[in-house]
């Protein structure tokens, strides 16, 4: 493993009514994408800002290539926030131009629209953009600098399926670049597609941390069947099987698929919607804390 | 460091230059304001007679003639000033009622006529001091405070909103990622309605100026150096405001808790010669009244930089006093 970009060490954020992060350590090697998974309000947005240091931490502290963060980090981090409204009558080209003054190196603005595919809307007022051209405007001012690491925060949050996939592309266009990337979703598909390693976090705790295919296998067997709720009677449920509820389906991980379906025929469930796929986040989310991760 | 705060800066000149209707009305409030009040207040004086009295304060008892109905009596300590009052007709009539008693009158008043006979009613002795001078207009008068209030609003409300807005919609979060700091960015944000400031009122100077026929009797560099010492001072107190709260009712409100009494007491619309002493006390903290007070005398009196240097050091040692604790207490994003 190469050595850590970013190091997280014991941070905690108390706000007056919540605790957001209680207590938790990772890093992040140089040049990976590294996902921060949860639920809504689980502290990955509250992490992800004191990664950049935007907010404060309560205690504990990040350190960038080795030292606290500091004039350096800012001049090679890029970040794409949640949501970032930007000066009216700009156009898009005097945007990137605007951010690009703020640095000391980094790309040409043509480089940066070229990048991001913004070519043809470079003189376009920025409040007129849909809302993929908008991210992409965001990433593009993420990306003056041509940063060392990159902080995207739910960048698709919103988008439709066409602009979200477009926006995939791009990031990981990026990620062959090297870089390194941080991000924060809650679209299962979105982590498993572009990250590296991730960190699910659940009521400001780590909950499983690690390489995505890797957490898979430790805490499932090779396939999930998945059964519609009305299906599934009261008595099945006392069956010897590892079974996973959820609101509106049952679901039941097993590595000798043969076995299973005859315990359930046995058991007299029915099997007509019975669906059998490879477990995936969110089911791992599901397997460790509980609660479906867009709950 | 200046590259930073030159980004900024365009950027926000940008912003404000395609903003038409803001632009528009910047420009045009002032001269619909100057036009109306040389329309409304142009004409004659109120009929009532001004008489400046050589005294350090003025008390009724100490001759009859203080207790004349009808006439306004305004104490003026400084000999140099107060004539200068009459020549601009300014006080209708001067008078020293120590022994020997003397008084000084523009020949060229209708008004000052007639209450030197009132004078030497009640004081046969009164020996008389003739001066010249044509009488000041209100709209010459007026003319420094309309563009002062045009200076104080689109400094305290250009800047503070400006910042609020960018502050509540992410906007300073954003730039708060970045490399710049809190000094650069308020510096942009100072340079940035400081030109435009200057450019608005050069042309409201120049503009109205041919059109009212107004000739200024001092030093137009002078003037240039006060608008700009004066505006530094006045966007420095929008940035105090502007530099924590996240509230727009909040912000307004405190803008308008300064706008308003330096709209009634900074001497926009009318001199506050006669008004209590802690009236005058009061109106002298305010910026405005030391941009007004120093720009009257520069354009109305030809002083120079000697005569308006105290108001120059006030506005001076404000703008810095209200910029360090702007920058001291600049939040970038809300909590």
């Amino acid at each position: 493993m190469s050595t850590p970009i970013l190091e997280v060490r014991d941070l905690i954020k108390v706000y007056p009514a919540a605790t957001a992060v209680a207590g938790i350590s990772f890093s992040v090697p140089a040049g990976i994408c590294f996902g921060l998974l949860g639920p809504n309000g689980a502290g990955k947005t509250t992490t992800i800002e004191i990664m950049e240091g935007i907010l404060p931490p309560s205690s504990g502290e990040v350190r960038y290539r080795g030292e606290a963060l500091g004039g350096r980090f800012r001049e090679e981090a890029g970040i794409l926030f949640q949501k970032t409204a930007l000066q009216d009558f700009l156009t898009v080209r005097q945007c990137i131009s605007l951010f690009r003054g703020l640095y000391d190196h980094g790309l040409t603005v043509d480089e940066v629209l070229r990048l991001c595919a913004l070519e043809k809307l470079a003189g376009r007022d920025n409040r007129k953009l849909s809302g993929g051209q908008q991210q992409r405007l965001l990433l593009a001012i993420a990306l003056v600098n041509d940063p060392d690491v990159l902080f995207l925060d739910e960048p698709t949050t919103g988008l439709d399926p066409q602009a979200r996939r477009n926006f995939w592309e791009l990031v990981q266009s990026i990620k062959a670049q090297r870089k390194t990337i941080i991000l924060t979703t809650h679209y299962m598909e979105e982590a498993e597609l572009l990250c590296d390693e991730i960190v699910i976090l659940d009521h400001g705790r780590i909950v499983a941390q690690g390489p995505p295919r890797r957490l898979l296998r430790e805490h499932f067997a090779q396939v999930l069947l998945e059964l519609p709720r009305q299906d599934f009677p009261a008595a099945a449920r006392a069956l010897p099987l590892n079974i996973l509820e959820s609101s509106d389906r049952i679901e039941i991980s097993t590595d000798d698929l043969e076995a299973t379906l005859r315990t359930l025929l046995a058991a007299q469930v029915s099997l007509s919607h019975l669906r059998i796929r490879p477990a995936n986040l969110e089911d791992l989310f599901l397997e460790l804390t509980g609660t479906e991760l867009r709950s | 460091m200046m590259h930073r705060l030159l980004a900024v800066l365009h950027a926000r000149n940008l912003e404000f230059l395609r903003d038409r209707s803001t632009l528009i009305f910047t420009l045009l409030l002032p001269v619909m304001l100057v036009i109306g009040m040389g329309f409304v207040f142009g004409g004659p004086e109120r009929p009532l007679f001004k008489v400046g009295v050589l005294a350090p304060h003025i008390d009724r008892a100490a001759h009859p003639f203080l207790r004349e109905r009808y006439v306004e009596f305004i104490a003026l300590p400084e000999e140099q000033a107060a004539l200068q009052k009459v020549r601009h007709q300014q006080v209708d009539l001067l008078v020293n009622l120590r022994d020997p008693p003397r008084y000084w009158v523009n020949t060229d008043s209708p008004k000052g006529y007639i209450v030197e006979k009132l004078l030497l009613a009640a004081v046969p002795a009164a020996s008389r001091q003739p001066v010249n001078g044509p009488a000041l207009r209100y709209v010459d008068w007026l003319f420094p405070g309309i563009l002062g209030m045009n200076m104080m609003f689109s400094c305290l409300f250009g800047v503070g909103y400006v910042v609020l807005r960018y502050r509540k919609s992410g906007f300073l979060k954003r730039l708060y990622a970045t490399p710049l700091n809190a000094f650069e960015f308020l510096s942009a944000q100072v340079l940035s309605r400081l030109g435009l400031i200057l450019f608005v009122t050069v042309v409201l100077y120049a503009g109205i100026g041919a059109i009212i026929g107004f000739h200024n009797a001092g030093n137009t560099l002078l003037l240039l150096l006060l608008a700009v010492v004066g505006a530094l001072s006045m966007i420095a107190l929008g940035l105090t405001i502007a530099a924590r709260f996240a509230s727009e009712e909040l912000v307004g409100g405190l803008l308008n808790l300064l706008t308003w009494p330096m709209m009634l007491l900074s001497g926009i619309w009318f001199s506050l010669e006669g008004s209590p002493r802690w009236v005058q006390w009061v109106a002298h903290v305010f910026p405005l009244t030391h941009v007004l007070d120093a720009a009257r005398a520069v354009m109305l009196d030809g002083a120079g930089l000697a005569q308006i240097a105290p108001h120059l050091l006030f506005l001076g040692a404000t703008a810095l006093a209200f910029l360090a604790f702007g920058a001291w207490s600049f939040r970038w994003r809300i909590d």
